[in-house]
């Protein structure tokens, strides 16, 4: 377990590496007026040149990426350029992330909690109105694209409920719809998956046996059906805790919350470098150590799964 | 080696006692080794027992044929001209639906009938190219990923990085690099669409890869593309149906997310998301909510049919359902 952890370790700092590298020369292509801001018309030539020279933008790339890895190898994000002058990176950061947080575990707790149920209450009526009724809910938000719902959300539960529309930290009122908007997704997600392993499970002989010898319907769900499918499901819970982190970008601009989410939007739009580049290292780590915890919690609540021999993509 | 011994015994029996003819019977022969079991037959037998994939199936069919017929069809507006208002000599502006113009006028005074069904058009046109192009780069990715070896690791690698820079962050720094046109839009999408496919096909063929028959090809001599061609694609036909199904519901989401965070289609060039982001500009008033909830309603039914029925599809595909 030890020695696979600290193998597997190592090849996410390679990845890691790769996908930081990958991005780095991908922002190199960036079309360079992008680095001058509104300004651009009015600089000269000199200016524009000066601009970039203090971005480090005209050495050759190569020494832009060394310049880079050795800042990160110092644990320093860098200075954001554009976005907000010569703040650091990290306070940027720090003044984000508790709202993605705060908003992203509130989420995740009412999509486990409301998704499970509607998963088991779908699996207990397989084929029934109520599985029929919930699937309809699951394709409904799986398949539109989330800007199509949330808006409408956004327009009718104000104008019905009387709920304010945009974000204000010390209005509690005001957290409910970000918080039902950015859980819904979770919930159809939740739902299908728990009746899908609910379903397969309950196929097995093993049920069949359960039942033959007396135990209860109820006893079979809970002690049985329940509890194995939960395993595949633990797999995905830890990327989704690390997930909250980033933010949701439709739910955060129309709410008009300061979060992680419209922050990324930002830092592209106006190419500080610095700034995505630190995002980008949030996100692919946060990815890489989700799909980490999930196997090692999977293996963790079933004794039948082994972590030693596993290959393949990931 | 037999003994003169053995010889002389084999020879003293008489030829009539080692080998009888059969008698041939045509029934007989008949009788065994036949089904009428047809893979696709049954495929589209179980399909059309699924009431609401028929339902969606007919209904998609007709809003995909009217989408690309409706330019021909007589009294059909520009999408792109503004209209004027004869009396004031203006813009005619967030003009209520009425008989002249079926959705109402958009803020500019638009027709926004004619630019609904482009919308879609468009959107369709872009959903359409990346999910063939899914199938073809993303197929062919899998299949050498999954079958030649020595690619093996270097496939796996490439994919770890690629998966592990969020979507989002990959198509808008596409979209900046490119500048937003309808080609960018496409590379960019094309550009992220494949992984899914791959992966996909990739765990397909390595679980296939081993079975009696290919083993039996490989030690025939049969060239791997050949092998790859003629014994595994086949079982994925059906599979890569239905990605394809799914996964233009989520092309047209990416279009309408690129769009909302401002890097979409120039306004020119009408789809379901300038469509959605015009409608959101004035859904504050309710008098204009119109111009918000027509492309919201086919939005839906067009990414909820392609759900339902590369669902309903790949439950009619599995063999497993087929009695």
């Amino acid at each position: 377990m030890l020695k696979y952890s600290l193998r597997r370790l190592l090849h996410s700092l390679v990845t890691l590496f790769m996908v930081l590298t990958l991005v780095f020369l991908l922002m190199r292509l960036l079309p360079v007026e992008g680095y001058y801001g509104e300004r651009a018309d009015k600089l000269t030539p000199a200016q524009k040149e000066a601009i970039l020279r203090k971005m480090g933008l005209l050495d050759p790339w190569y020494v832009q990426l060394r310049n880079f890895y050795l800042q990160l190898l110092r644990g320093d994000l860098g200075v954001s350029v554009i976005y907000r002058a010569n703040v650091p990176v990290k306070e940027i950061l720090a003044a984000k992330i508790p709202y993605s947080v705060a908003f992203g575990l509130g989420a995740l707790v009412l999509s486990l909690v409301a998704g499970l149920a509607m998963g088991i209450h779908m699996a207990q009526n397989k084929g029934l109105f109520w599985d029929k009724f919930w699937t309809w809910y699951v394709v409904f938000i799986n398949a539109v694209p989330g800007a199509v719902y949330l808006l409408f959300i956004q327009l009718y539960g104000t104008s019905i409920t009387g709920l304010p529309m945009l974000f204000d930290r010390y209005n509690v009122r005001s957290w409910i719809l970000p918080l039902v908007s950015m859980s819904l997704s979770g919930i159809a997600a939740n739902a299908m998956w728990l009746r899908r392993f609910m379903v397969d499970e309950l196929n097995k002989d093993y049920i069949r046996l359960a039942r033959a010898k007396g135990m209860s319907s109820r006893a079979i769900m809970v002690k049985h059906v329940l509890r194995n499918a939960f395993v595949p499901l633990a797999n995905y819970l830890p990327a989704s805790i690390l997930f909250t982190i980033s933010g949701s970008i439709y739910v955060e601009s129309l709410y008009s919350i300061p979060g992680m989410g419209g922050l990324l939007v930002t830092a592209i739009s106006r190419q500080d470098n610095p700034l995505v580049q630190a995002l980008v290292l949030i996100y692919s780590s946060l990815g890489i150590l989700g799909l980490f915890l999930g196997d090692v919690l999977m293996a963790i609540l079933d004794p039948r799964i082994r972590l030693e021999k596993q290959g393949g993509a990931r | 080696m037999m003994t003169a011994k053995e010889k002389e015994v084999i020879q003293a029996i008489e030829e009539q006692e080692l080998f009888t003819f059969a008698q041939y019977d045509p029934e007989a022969a008949e009788r065994t080794g036949y089904s009428d079991y047809s893979y696709w037959r049954s495929t589209i037998r179980v399909f059309l027992r699924n009431k609401t994939a028929v339902f969606l199936l007919i209904l998609m069919t007709s809003l995909v044929a009217f989408t690309f017929i409706q330019p021909y069809l007589p009294g059909q507006k520009d999408p792109i001209k503004i209209h004027i208002d004869p009396n004031t000599g203006l813009q005619l502006r967030n003009h209520p639906p009425d008989k002249e113009f079926w959705f109402g006028t958009n803020s500019i005074g638009q027709d926004l009938w004619a630019r609904l069904w482009s919308g879609t058009r468009t959107s369709l046109l872009i959903a359409i190219i990346v999910g063939i192009w899914e199938i073809v780069f993303g197929t062919f990715v899998g299949a050498i990923w999954g079958y030649v070896r020595p690619l093996e690791a270097f496939l796996t690698e490439a994919y770890n990085v690629i998966s592990n820079i969020p979507t989002t962050i990959i198509l808008m720094l596409i979209a900046y690099i490119l500048r937003p046109s309808f080609q960018t839009m496409i590379i960019a999408m094309c550009a992220t669409g494949w992984l899914g496919m791959a992966r996909f096909v990739r765990n397909q063929i390595v679980i296939i890869r081993d079975r009696e028959y290919n083993l039996a090809s490989r030690c025939l001599g049969t060239p791997t593309g050949r092998i790859i061609v003629k014994n595994l694609l086949p079982y994925l036909v059906s599979v890569m149906v239905m990605r394809v199904a799914l996964s233009i519901p989520g092309t047209i989401g990416w279009e309408v997310f690129l769009t909302y965070i401002g890097l979409g289609l120039p306004l020119n060039i009408p789809s379901l998301g300038n469509l959605l982001n015009e409608g959101r500009r004035v859904m504050m008033a309710p008098a204009l909510r119109y111009q918000l909830f027509f492309p919201a309603v086919v939005l839906s039914v067009i990414t909820v049919s392609f759900y339902v029925l590369g669902n309903a599809f790949a439950d009619a595909s599995d063999p497993r359902n087929h009695f």
